[in-house]
């Protein structure tokens, strides 16, 4: 009975018919204490009377519902994207960059441009002004000195930071004074943005860290409890498990953030996550959903949450052998040595391209969470090419095989001079991706191969332990499906068709495996345009090379693109989450702005 | 008994130490390695890769990796987790007390279900209340755990909205943490009383028809205390093999439950853990594991023989 | 020596066992321990339901594919999630494959693995179990040592670790489907005999002071003939127990294996795949999960109540 009328009175209390004194006079007489009262009124339920006045902290806890889990809060030594989700709450970038690829000031004063001087034409420099009065959540002032030892902390080979790659260019950082940072490149390029940008960018302290720099890295206590420019700092940590955030009282802006505690719970799995939020409403935010849409689907229709989503979360692909792997060449399978018994003739590969059944892949299983695709650069948009389309067409996928000389034996299987069309179609373990396997093969059935499914663990799939024969590196099938994933900038993502040094860019016994090219294909032009890409300063011929490399890409099937796949996260109706996600910066990057509505 | 015991002990010490080169062994040699998330990315280096195992101190042959971890585990020092960079030691201890809160009450659920429900339907094998006894078990043993999990989220947190189905150790509340126990200790709860009820039933009726019991009876003795004082002790034997067996799973907990709704406990370390090849953190758990196997059995054997005092180990 | 007698002579209350051990007492008509058995089985209705049902599910399994037509990989997205009815009896799943097609064709597999495994798990357990408990000392605590071991072994690397090794030569040798099916039983057979292997030496130990045994030991009976003849039948009950469980334990750890990668192929439907893949549909579409499960929970049932007529059939303690 009581806590009925507690509820009824909280109730009256948000829809304004009583006054928060009024709900606490008559809380006493239901006889609780005083300090009782509080806690309801500061726990329970979100206070719009604070709220609409927009007081720091006036919002109680967010909870936010990660299935994979945070293991670590400093983002140069994350293991995966939800370290820097997890961070991105405490930390802050220069810039941070939306959808669009379009970059927008963090911690920088504004985005350094050619115009406002900051980017040097030979693109040999970029030169960052920085917010003045920033503190860190201890009080100490935020300089370019912060700026300087991020880069010295993540430089240093011995502190072994997943972040390295970003800053590989940089030839020296220097503060010029407190608040100005030029930085200098090694190689002019264009893409000036790649470091001190999005999830990758993150400034940390020096004064927290510079004992903790090299091989020290792993003892420092910042990196189970991080504090930096960000509306949060890390109050308690149970990596794996929990992370609870308090606020910075040094944040910039008095009124920001609205939510005085944030939870990012992890662990579980991708469906229970979206339960939590779109049907029961125990959580306000979950990030990550790759579930089959039909599911997210039913969920959504509960009407308790909404689904967000924003392309960029990779291009799911048949990455295609162009090497043999059933056969053994100086104690390796698909060596460069052996070419592919039917992917290397292009009508094979131009005809299986027809026979895989993108739209129905895209309506059945992704539904809102992605589109199928004919392009394998698809993000950020801009480098979006509109030369090429998704085609399905069994007959004339047939036909072409038939005019190729593949002819369909007594089982049914094409085969020309003793090759027959059977292969192995391998995969991670995963629900969604077997059902795709299964559409794969319907669609390759039907002109004349034999596919075998196979799916290996995503732990090992992944891997880049050169002993072992089931990783994506190894390639020791005829098709893998994976999906890479984008940076704000295409050259690590092209990397993976380039072959200018084929010794050291495709994946093979000498490098151990650690070649990015991984389906062993190898095209001149294609590599002149990569080789352009990378260098070419002027932005309009810079995004023509890149369109281009896409197309021959497309044109000579090194892959069969499936899905161009978004990222989904959930939300309870209540939560407002302020502007869209980006796939190049963590979802986590506004949570300042983030506030309960209802 | 005390000079078997103390044989024990001492057999038990080459025992862990075969134990423990053979599972860094499988550990070491197992696909899979602590940097799989970034072989899809490209954006780090080989060189770095290269310094990452380097720090992990994985670029070192094996029998020098198993040296180095053996003789700091002697000095007490359990290594640092790959994933989160900080001694295992912590990190084991901070899930410890959900582990045993959850996992422990789910196990002392299923022997206080197990062995009345046992017992009953063997003194009354045949019975309608054996049929539902038996019946219930087998579905609940052939219903695996992540399954009975969602058919009660869906029922109790979704459709009845009863329960929360996501633990959370902030709660403290004494309500909100019985509340969001209740789902996972009823599923671990029915899944081991299942197996459980089957043991205790087979082994009071191996003993209900034997000489003693006759005589027990005979003698005039009330049906229960032939029941309490003679069969059920007889018949215990197996069901304390099982306990044994079962007792040090409550330290590694369960991970498929854990995992359903998100119980902080070991078990969910584990399987990341064994997901990342956190090498380290799984041998921790697994060797812990492997000594409280050992120490437990040797306990089973020591009961055997209060239970049945012929039983001779000679 | 009669293996009858002796087996059964802790029974007879009240005779003096030294009596029983000839064959002082030989029933009017020729009677042998399995005969008696098969004529307790008979009389038992539960197991005798039990047997007709498991049958039914292996013979349906078996033969069903041979009537109804039906393929299990047809994708059609137009009838995905269909309820059961006349056209698909057991409705259809979410990439609209028909669930009758596909829950007899993994019917064959799912028995078939939960047998062989059960088979071969029960085998070594019990190898495992009497040789210690038998012998005891140095055996035993060998034997047990080695159960320790493999009891304390991390089961997911472990299997990561045998696919990694044994799954192209398996495949290689015997061919893909049959190289497959013979390192899943191996790995869930290899991996569950500790328990039984316990319960089997603790029951030895028990039994192995009894009177009748030192009886038998005392008139020179071997000790192959002590392990299987005499004490064995005494200790059967638990092993008849975990028997039955594994089987079901079986069906239901092949689907955990298949998420490993390490079992079938992903297109391939087992009971247990079946039934995890209809765990995120339970809202939308429950008979997805309704017919797997319940074959499951049949076949489960079933073997567990011929183990129990198996257990009071073979009960030396009985006397009709």
């Amino acid at each position: 009975m009581q806590r009925d009328d507690i509820r009824k009175l909280l109730k009256d209390h948000r829809t304004h018919r009583l006054t928060r004194r009024q709900v606490v006079t008559r809380m006493g007489e239901l006889g609780l204490s005083l300090g009782a009262i509080w806690t309801v009124l500061d726990r329970a339920i979100a206070l719009p009377a604070r709220a609409a006045a927009g007081g720091r902290g006036s919002q109680g806890t967010l909870k936010l519902l990660y299935w994979q889990a945070p293991t670590i809060v400093n983002p140069h030594l994350a293991n995966g994207t939800k370290d820097y989700h997890a961070s991105r709450i405490v930390l802050e970038p220069l810039l941070t960059a939306d959808a669009a690829g379009n970059l927008s000031p963090a911690l920088a004063a504004e985005v350094p441009s050619r115009q406002n001087g900051g980017v040097s034409a030979d693109g040999r420099s970029v030169t960052y002004k920085l917010k003045q009065g920033v503190k860190w959540a201890d009080g100490r002032p935020f300089t370019s000195d912060d700026v300087l030892f991020t880069y010295q902390y993540v430089i240093n080979k011995q502190t072994a930071s997943t972040t390295y790659a970003q800053y590989q260019n940089i030839a020296k950082v220097e503060p010029s004074d407190a608040y100005t940072v030029k930085i200098t490149f090694k190689e002019p390029t264009p893409f000036w943005y790649l470091g001190f940008v999005g999830a990758y960018g993150m400034i940390v302290p020096r004064h927290a860290l510079d004992a903790y720099i090299g091989s020290n890295a792993r003892n420092a206590p910042f990196n189970m409890k991080s504090f930096g420019t960000g509306p949060y700092k890390v109050e308690t940590f149970r990596p794996g498990d929990l992370v609870v955030y308090s606020m910075n009282e040094y944040y910039r802006d008095p009124n920001k953030p609205a939510f005085s505690q944030v939870q990012m719970k992890g662990g579980g799995d991708a469906v229970s996550a979206a339960r939590a939020v779109l049907e029961t409403g125990e959580y306000d935010y979950a990030w990550n959903l790759q579930v089959e849409w039909p599911v997210l689907d039913h969920m959504v229709a509960a009407g308790k949450g909404s689904l967000l989503t924003v392309a960029g979360g990779g291009v799911e692909a048949l990455y295609l052998n162009h090497t043999d792997p059933n056969k053994d060449v100086d104690g390796q399978r698909s060596s460069l040595k052996a070419p592919h018994p039917f992917w290397s003739d292009l009508k094979v590969r131009q005809a299986f391209a027809m026979a895989a059944d993108r739209a129905t892949m895209a309506k059945e299983l992704y539904g809102g969470a992605g589109d199928a695709s004919s392009n394998v650069l698809t993000t950020p948009s801009k480098y979006y090419s509109k030369n090429t389309k998704v085609v399905f067409n069994l007959e004339q996928a047939n036909r072409q095989l038939d005019e190729a000389g593949w002819k369909k034996g007594p089982d049914g299987i094409r085969e020309k001079g003793g090759v027959k069309l059977q292969m192995t179609y391998v995969t991670s373990v995963n629900t969604l991706r077997q059902k795709e396997q299964q559409i794969v093969k319907n669609g390759f059935g039907q002109i004349g191969a034999n596919v075998t499914l196979q799916s290996v663990d995503a732990g090992t799939f992944f891997s880049s332990s050169p002993g072992n024969n089931d990783t994506i590196a190894h390639f020791y099938r005829d098709v893998e499906m994976f999906t890479d994933s984008f940076g704000i900038v295409p050259v690590s993502y092209m990397e993976q068709f380039y072959s200018g040094d084929p010794m050291r860019d495709i994946a093979q016994k000498e490098n151990n495996w650690s070649g990015q090219n991984l389906c062993r294909w190898q095209n001149k032009d294609f590599n002149a345009l990569y080789d352009q890409g990378v260098k070419e300063l002027d932005p309009q011929k810079n995004t023509a090379a890149w369109i281009k490399a896409n197309d021959i890409v497309i044109d000579q099937v090194a892959v069969i693109p499936l899905i161009d796949r978004k990222s989904v996260s959930a939300r309870v109706k209540t939560l407002d989450t302020a502007g869209n996600l980006s796939p190049f910066d963590a979802d986590t990057r506004n949570i300042a702005d983030w506030r309960r509505t209802g | 008994m005390t000079t078997y015991i103390v044989r024990r002990l001492l057999t038990a010490i080459p025992t862990l130490i075969l134990i423990s080169m053979v599972i860094f062994g499988i550990l070491a040699l197992a696909p899979g390695d602590p940097l799989g998330q970034f072989a899809a990315n490209p954006d780090v280096p080989p060189e770095v890769r290269q310094n990452i195992l380097h720090q992990m101190g994985l670029d070192e042959p094996i029998p020098i990796r198993y040296v180095k971890w053996a003789t700091s585990w002697i000095a007490g020092n359990w290594g640092y987790s790959f994933a989160s960079r900080t001694p295992v030691a912590g990190l084991l201890l901070q899930r410890l007390p959900t582990d045993l809160w959850v996992i422990g009450l789910a196990y002392l659920a299923a022997i206080l279900i197990a062995v009345p429900v046992g017992v009953i339907s063997a003194v009354k094998q045949y019975s309608l209340l054996d049929q539902i006894a038996t019946t219930s078990a087998f579905i609940g043993y052939s219903l695996p755990t992540f399954f009975t999990g969602i058919v009660l989220i869906i029922v109790f947190s979704v459709r009845l909205r009863w329960l929360p189905f996501i633990y959370n150790v902030q709660v403290h509340d004494p309500v909100g943490m019985v509340k969001q126990a209740v789902m996972p200790i009823a599923v671990l709860a029915l899944f081991n009383s299942a197996a459980l009820t089957r043991f205790v039933r087979s082994s009071m009726l191996d003993n209900v028809g034997q000489d003693y019991v006759r005589t027990a009876r005979a003698k005039g003795l009330e049906q229960r205390r032939v029941i309490v004082r003679h069969v059920l002790r007889n018949g215990l034997i197996p069901v304390v093999t099982l306990l044994a067996l079962g007792l040090p799973a409550v330290f590694t907990g369960a991970v498929v439950t854990e995992q359903i709704f998100r119980v902080p406990g070991i078990g969910s370390l584990l399987i990341s853990s064994i997901q990342n090849s956190d090498t380290p953190v799984v041998m921790a758990v697994t060797f812990t594991y492997a000594i409280l196997v050992v120490l437990f059995n040797l306990v089973a054997d020591v009961i055997y023989g209060v239970l049945d005092p012929r039983i001779r180990y000679g | 020596m009669s293996a009858v007698a002796s087996t059964r002579s802790s029974g007879l209350a009240g005779v003096p066992v030294a009596s029983r051990i000839g064959r002082v007492e030989r029933p009017r008509y020729a009677r042998t321990l399995w005969g008696d058995a098969w004529r307790r089985f008979r009389r038992h209705r539960l197991a005798m339901a039990g047997a007709f049902v498991f049958l039914f599910l292996t013979f349906g399994s078996i033969a069903g594919p041979w009537v109804y037509h039906v393929p299990i990989n047809t994708l059609n997205f137009g009838t995905s999630m269909a309820p059961p009815s006349a056209l698909h009896p057991f409705g259809t799943n979410d990439l609209g494959q028909d669930m009758l097609a596909r829950v007899m064709y993994g019917g064959r597999i799912s028995i078939a693995v939960g047998i062989a495994a059960m088979v071969m798990s029960v085998t070594l357990g019990v190898l495992m179990g009497s040789i210690a408990g038998f012998f005891g000392r140095t055996v035993d605590l060998v034997l047990m040592r080695i159960t320790d071991m493999f009891l304390s072994l991390p089961a997911l690397p472990l299997l990561l670790l045998t696919t990694y090794l044994f799954r192209d030569p398996l495949m290689r040798t015997l061919g893909p489907q049959l190289g497959i099916f013979w390192l899943i039983v191996g790995v869930i057979g290899g991996l569950n005999w500790m328990p039984t292997a316990r319960l089997i030496r603790a029951g030895f130990l028990a039994v192995r002071e009894k009177e009748f045994i030192e009886a038998a030991r005392s008139v020179g009976v071997g000790p192959v003939k002590q392990i299987f003849r005499h004490i064995l039948p005494n200790v059967l009950s638990p092993v008849i127990v975990s028997a039955t469980l594994s089987v079901g334990a079986a069906i239901i750890t092949e689907s955990t294996l298949s998420f490993l990668g390490l079992g079938f192929p992903p297109d391939v439907p087992t009971w247990g795949r079946l039934l995890y893949d209809a765990q995120n549909y339970l809202d939308l579409a429950p008979h997805m999960a309704l017919f797997p499960g319940l074959m499951i929970c049949l076949a489960v049932l079933s073997i567990n109540y011929v183990g129990d007529g198996l257990r009071d059939a073979l009960d030396p303690t009985r006397i009709f």
